[in-house]
C-alpha cells in the first residue's frame, strides 16, 4: 500500500500564498497511493487544511499541479472532482432530513429514485443509522451527525474522501470510538482517504502514513511507527508523542552514531547520528520517556542520575518529572508494578540505550 | 407479601405535599417576575390595547345620533316603505319635538353624522330647526306635522332623504365598514354599491395591496444581495456597508422622501442627467414622481433596511461550509444556492417580507408626498377623514380592515412558514 510508484494523488511542487507575501504551503510534493489512509498532521496554521482545500478545489495552488489518477485537476471545478469531503463541523444541511442530505449528491447526479433510495439506505446502514433517515440533523447527537457526514461523503462513491478535522467537535470517548469506526469503514471499502488533524494520537491510530506539516513544509512523511520511533527532526520528535530533550554539542562521530557533550558539563551521551553532520555542531538529543529505565544495574552506555521533582499517579503508570542534566522537564513513565517506592526529592539512577537516543537538529 | 403501588400525592421530606411546597417556593419568584413586567403590561394596555379596542368600537358605534333622535328612529322603524311613499305622521311629529327641544350641540354632532349618510342633511335640518323654533315660540300646534315640514322645505317630501335614515337607526351599525368598501344601504337596508362617483376605496385598497406586494418584492430583490454581502464580506468592509444600510434609519423620513422628489421630478436630477446624456429629449422628460411609480421607488428605498436586516441576521449564521459542501457533493454553484443556501434564508425572507409588507400597507407620509393623485394609499384616506371630514367612524372602519388584513396575513404566514421560524435578529 505504500507503493508510491503508482500514485493516485500526486502533489507536485505545490506553493500556496494568499496575499503574495507569505507562503502557506512551500514546495509540497506528496504521493498518495490508491486505498491509502494518509493523514496530514500539524499544528494550526501549518498549511495542512490549505493543502486539503486545494485538493478539494476550494483553493487554487499558486504554483505546481495536483494530479488525481494521473490527470491534472487544477482546472476542474470542485463539483466535478468527484471527491467526497467531511467538513470540520459536518456542514450537514439543516433544512433537509438525514436521508435528504444523503440523497443530495445522488440527485444532482440525476440517479433514478429507486437507486437513490437503495444507496442512501446502504450508506445509512454502513454507519449504523439505518432508522434515522427521517430525522433532521439537529435531532441527532454529535457522534450521529458525524456519521451522517461520513455517509454523505461516501454515498456517491467518490474517488477519494477528504476529512478536515472531522472529530474535533466530539468529546474524548466518542472521538476514540469514531476513530476506530472510520478506520474500519476504510478497511472495509478500501477507499483512499486524506485526513487532516492536529491530534497526533488520532493520526497514529488511523493512518497508513502520516505527513507531518509545519510552517508549510512536510517535515516527515512516514508510517506511524517510524514517525514515532525514528523522527527525523526535532519538530517531529516533539510533535509526535512525548519526548525528552537534552541539548549538547557533537564531540565525535563514528559512522551512524555520535558522542554528544551535554551543555552544562553533565557528561557525554552516546547517540544515533540522525540530523547532525559534523563535529562541533549543536544538537538536541531526543529520548522517549518509556525508553529510560530506572534503578537498573545494566551497564548501558548512558548512565545518569536525576532528582524527582514531581510524581503524578495515573493508575497504570506513574509519571515522574525529573531534573536530569539540567533539564527539569525530563519525564519518565514508571509502570505501576507496585514496587516503586521513591518520593519526591529522591535521586534516581537512569540509563538508556544509545540507539534510543537520536541526535537531531536544534 | 403484597406490593401496593402508592397513587398518593408525593410528599416532601417534611410531609408537605410536593406541589404545594413547590408553589410556595416559586411564589416569590413569580411575583417578582410579574412586578417586573407590570409597568410594561400597563403601558401596552393603556397605549395599545385600549386605543385599538376604542377604534374597533368606534367603527361600529352609532349611538350618538340614536340618543338625539330616539323617538323619531323608533317611529321610523314602523314605516312600511312599500305602502307609503313618505314616512307616517308620527315620524314627522317626533322629529319636530326632538328638533325643538334637543340640545343644540348634540344635534350639531348628529348632523355631521347625517351628512355622511346623505349630503344636504345639515343645511336642511338647520333651516328646519329655525322654522320649528319660530312655530314653537308662537305657541302654534301644527295640524299636520308632515305638511308643516314639507312647507318649510320641499326636500322633506323627498323619500331619498328619509331612506338615508336606514343606516343610522341602530346603536350598532356596520355602515362604516360597508362605506370603506364602497358600499351603502338602500331604502330596504340592503347592501348596495355606492354611486359610481363616490366609489374610491376599493380602488385605493387594491392599489395599496399592489404597491405593498411590489415594494416587498423589490425590497427582496434589492436586499438579498446586499444582505449576502453584509454577511460574507470581511468585517472591515461589512461594517462600512452596514453603516450605509443603517444611514437612512438615522435620517428623517421626511427628508428622505423630499430628497426623492428632488431626484425624480421632471426638472429633477435624474431627468436632468438623462436629458444631458441625450437619452431622452427635453420634452420627453419622464414623469417619475407624483404617481404610482414615485410611491414605489420611494417606499422601496425607505423600507429596504427592514428587509436587509432580518435577511442579514439569518445569513450571518449560515456556515460558509454549506455552499462548499454542496459543491463538493456535485452541485453546480447555482444549484447549491437554490437547494442549500436559499432554503436556509427562508426565515429571513419571510420575516423581512412580512415586516415590509405590513409597514407598506399602512404607509402614509411617503405616498402622501410623492404619490400625487394616483399614488395615494389607504393611509391617506384615513388621514383625510381623521383631519378633514372628522368622520372617525369611517376612519376606524378603514383602520379595522387594515388590522384585519394584517391578522389574516399573520395567520397565513403562521400556517405556511410557522411563526417560530421568524427571525429578526
Amino acid at each position: 500500500m505504500n507503493d508510491t510508484s503508482q500514485s493516485f494523488v500526486k502533489f507536485e511542487k505545490i506553493d500556496k500564498s494568499y496575499d503574495g507575501e507569505v507562503l502557506v504551503v512551500k514546495n509540497l510534493n506528496l504521493d498518495i497511493a490508491k486505498g491509502e489512509f494518509v493523514t496530514m498532521l500539524g499544528p494550526s496554521g501549518s498549511g495542512k487544511t490549505t493543502t486539503l482545500m486545494m485538493l478539494a478545489g476550494f483553493e487554487t495552488p499558486t504554483n505546481g499541479e495536483i494530479f488525481l489518477d494521473t490527470k491534472p485537476i487544477s482546472k476542474i471545478p470542485p463539483y466535478e472532482r468527484e471527491i467526497g469531503m467531511v467538513f470540520q463541523n459536518y456542514a450537514l444541511f439543516p433544512h433537509m432530513t438525514v436521508a435528504e442530505n444523503l440523497s443530495f449528491p445522488l440527485e444532482v447526479r440525476k440517479i433514478s429514485k429507486p437507486d437513490i433510495k437503495e444507496k442512501v439506505q446502504k450508506a445509512l446502514d454502513m454507519v449504523e443509522l439505518g432508522n434515522f433517515g427521517t430525522r433532521f440533523p439537529a435531532q441527532l447527537s454529535g457522534g450521529q451527525q458525524q456519521r451522517v457526514a461520513l455517509a454523505r461523503a461516501l454515498v456517491f462513491e467518490p474517488r477519494l474522501v477528504l476529512m478536515d478535522e472531522p472529530l474535533g467537535a466530539l468529546d474524548k470517548n466518542l472521538r476514540e470510538q469514531m476513530q476506530y469506526e472510520i478506520k474500519h469503514i476504510h478497511d472495509r471499502i478500501g477507499i483512499t482517504v486524506v485526513y487532516v488533524t492536529h491530534d497526533q494520537s488520532e493520526a497514529l491510530t488511523m493512518s497508513n502514513r502520516i505527513a507531518v506539516f509545519n510552517d508549510g513544509v512536510v517535515q516527515q512523511l512516514s508510517t506511524p511507527d517510524i514517525l514515532y520511533e525514528k523522527p527525523e527532526n526535532s519538530f517531529v520528535a516533539k510533535f509526535i508523542g512525548e519526548n525528552n530533550t537534552l541539548n549538547g554539542v557533537v564531540k565525535e562521530i563514528n559512522g551512524s552514531s555520535c558522542e554528544v557533550e551535554l551543555e552544562g558539563g553533565f557528561g557525554t551521551v552516546k547517540a544515533l547520528k540522525i540530523n547532525v553532520n559534523e563535529v562541533g555542531e549543536k544538537t538536541q538529543l531526543s529520548i522517549r520517556p518509556e525508553r529510560v529505565s530506572i534503578d537498573s544495574s545494566t551497564s548501558g552506555a548512558n548512565n545518569f542520575s536525576g532528582k524527582i521533582e514531581e510524581l503524578i499517579y495515573l493508575g497504570d503508570h506513574i509519571r515522574a518529572r525529573l531534573d536530569v542534566c539540567g533539564n527539569n522537564e525530563f519525564i519518565v513513565k514508571v509502570p505501576n508494578e507496585g514496587s516503586f517506592r521513591h518520593k519526591e526529592g529522591d535521586q534516581l539512577n537512569l540509563s538508556w540505550d544509545s540507539k534510543d537516543v537520536r541526535a537531531l537538529d536544534i | 407479601m403484597e406490593v401496593t403501588i402508592s397513587t398518593a400525592e408525593l410528599l416532601t421530606t417534611d410531609g408537605i405535599p410536593l406541589k404545594q411546597s413547590l408553589r410556595k417556593a416559586e411564589r416569590r419568584n413569580k411575583l417578582r417576575a410579574f412586578l417586573l413586567v407590570f409597568p410594561l403590561l400597563l403601558f401596552i394596555i393603556v397605549t395599545f390595547v385600549m386605543p385599538i379596542g376604542d377604534m374597533l368600537l368606534r367603527s361600529v358605534d352609532d349611538s350618538q345620533i340614536n340618543s338625539v333622535f330616539p323617538n323619531t328612529f323608533n317611529e321610523y322603524k314602523n314605516w312600511d316603505k312599500g305602502a307609503d311613499e313618505l314616512p307616517p305622521e308620527e315620524v314627522y311629529k317626533s322629529l319636530f319635538f326632538e328638533l325643538a327641544n334637543g340640545d343644540k350641540r348634540q344635534i350639531g354632532k348628529a348632523l355631521t353624522r347625517m351628512n355622511y349618510a346623505k349630503s344636504g342633511w345639515k343645511s336642511l335640518i338647520k333651516k328646519t330647526t329655525r322654522e320649528i323654533k319660530k312655530i314653537v315660540k308662537k305657541g302654534e300646534e301644527p295640524v299636520s306635522y308632515k305638511d308643516t315640514f314639507i312647507k318649510i322645505n320641499k326636500f322633506w317630501g323627498d323619500p331619498t332623504y328619509w331612506y338615508s335614515f336606514n343606516q343610522m337607526v341602530n346603536d350598532r351599525s356596520s355602515i362604516y365598514y360597508w362605506n370603506a368598501l364602497d358600499r351603502t344601504f338602500d331604502e330596504d337596508g340592503d347592501v348596495v354599491l355606492q354611486d359610481e362617483k363616490r366609489r374610491m376605496y376599493i380602488k385605493t385598497w387594491l392599489r395599496t395591496f399592489k404597491v405593498s406586494v411590489y415594494v416587498t418584492i423589490f425590497c427582496l430583490i434589492l436586499g438579498f444581495p446586499v444582505a449576502h454581502l453584509l454577511a460574507n464580506l470581511p468585517l472591515r468592509y461589512s461594517n462600512l456597508l452596514m453603516i450605509f444600510v443603517l444611514l437612512p434609519f438615522w435620517t428623517s423620513l421626511l427628508v428622505r422622501t423630499t430628497a426623492w422628489i428632488v431626484m425624480l421630478q421632471q426638472n429633477g436630477v435624474i431627468n436632468g442627467i438623462l436629458v444631458w446624456l441625450g437619452v431622452i429629449s427635453d420634452d420627453g422628460r419622464i414623469q417619475m414622481v407624483y404617481n404610482e411609480a414615485g410611491t414605489l421607488i420611494a417606499m422601496t428605498q425607505i423600507l429596504l433596511p427592514f428587509m436587509i436586516l432580518p435577511l442579514y441576521s439569518v445569513m450571518r449564521v449560515i456556515p460558509k461550509s454549506h455552499m462548499r459542501a454542496a459543491q463538493n457533493l456535485g452541485a453546480k454553484p447555482a444549484m447549491a444556492f437554490w437547494r442549500v443556501y436559499l432554503p436556509q434564508t427562508i426565515p429571513g425572507i419571510s420575516a423581512g417580507g412580512l415586516l415590509v409588507f405590513v409597514l407598506a400597507i399602512g404607509y402614509f407620509i411617503t405616498p402622501e408626498l410623492v404619490g400625487g393623485k394616483d399614488g395615494k394609499l389607504i393611509g391617506s384616506w384615513i388621514a383625510y377623514h381623521l383631519k378633514t371630514t372628522l368622520n372617525w367612524g369611517l376612519c376606524a372602519a378603514l383602520g379595522g380592515i387594515l388590522l384585519g388584513i394584517m391578522l389574516i396575513f399573520y395567520w397565513l404566514y403562521n400556517k405556511i412558514v410557522g411563526i417560530d421560524n421568524i427571525k429578526l435578529g
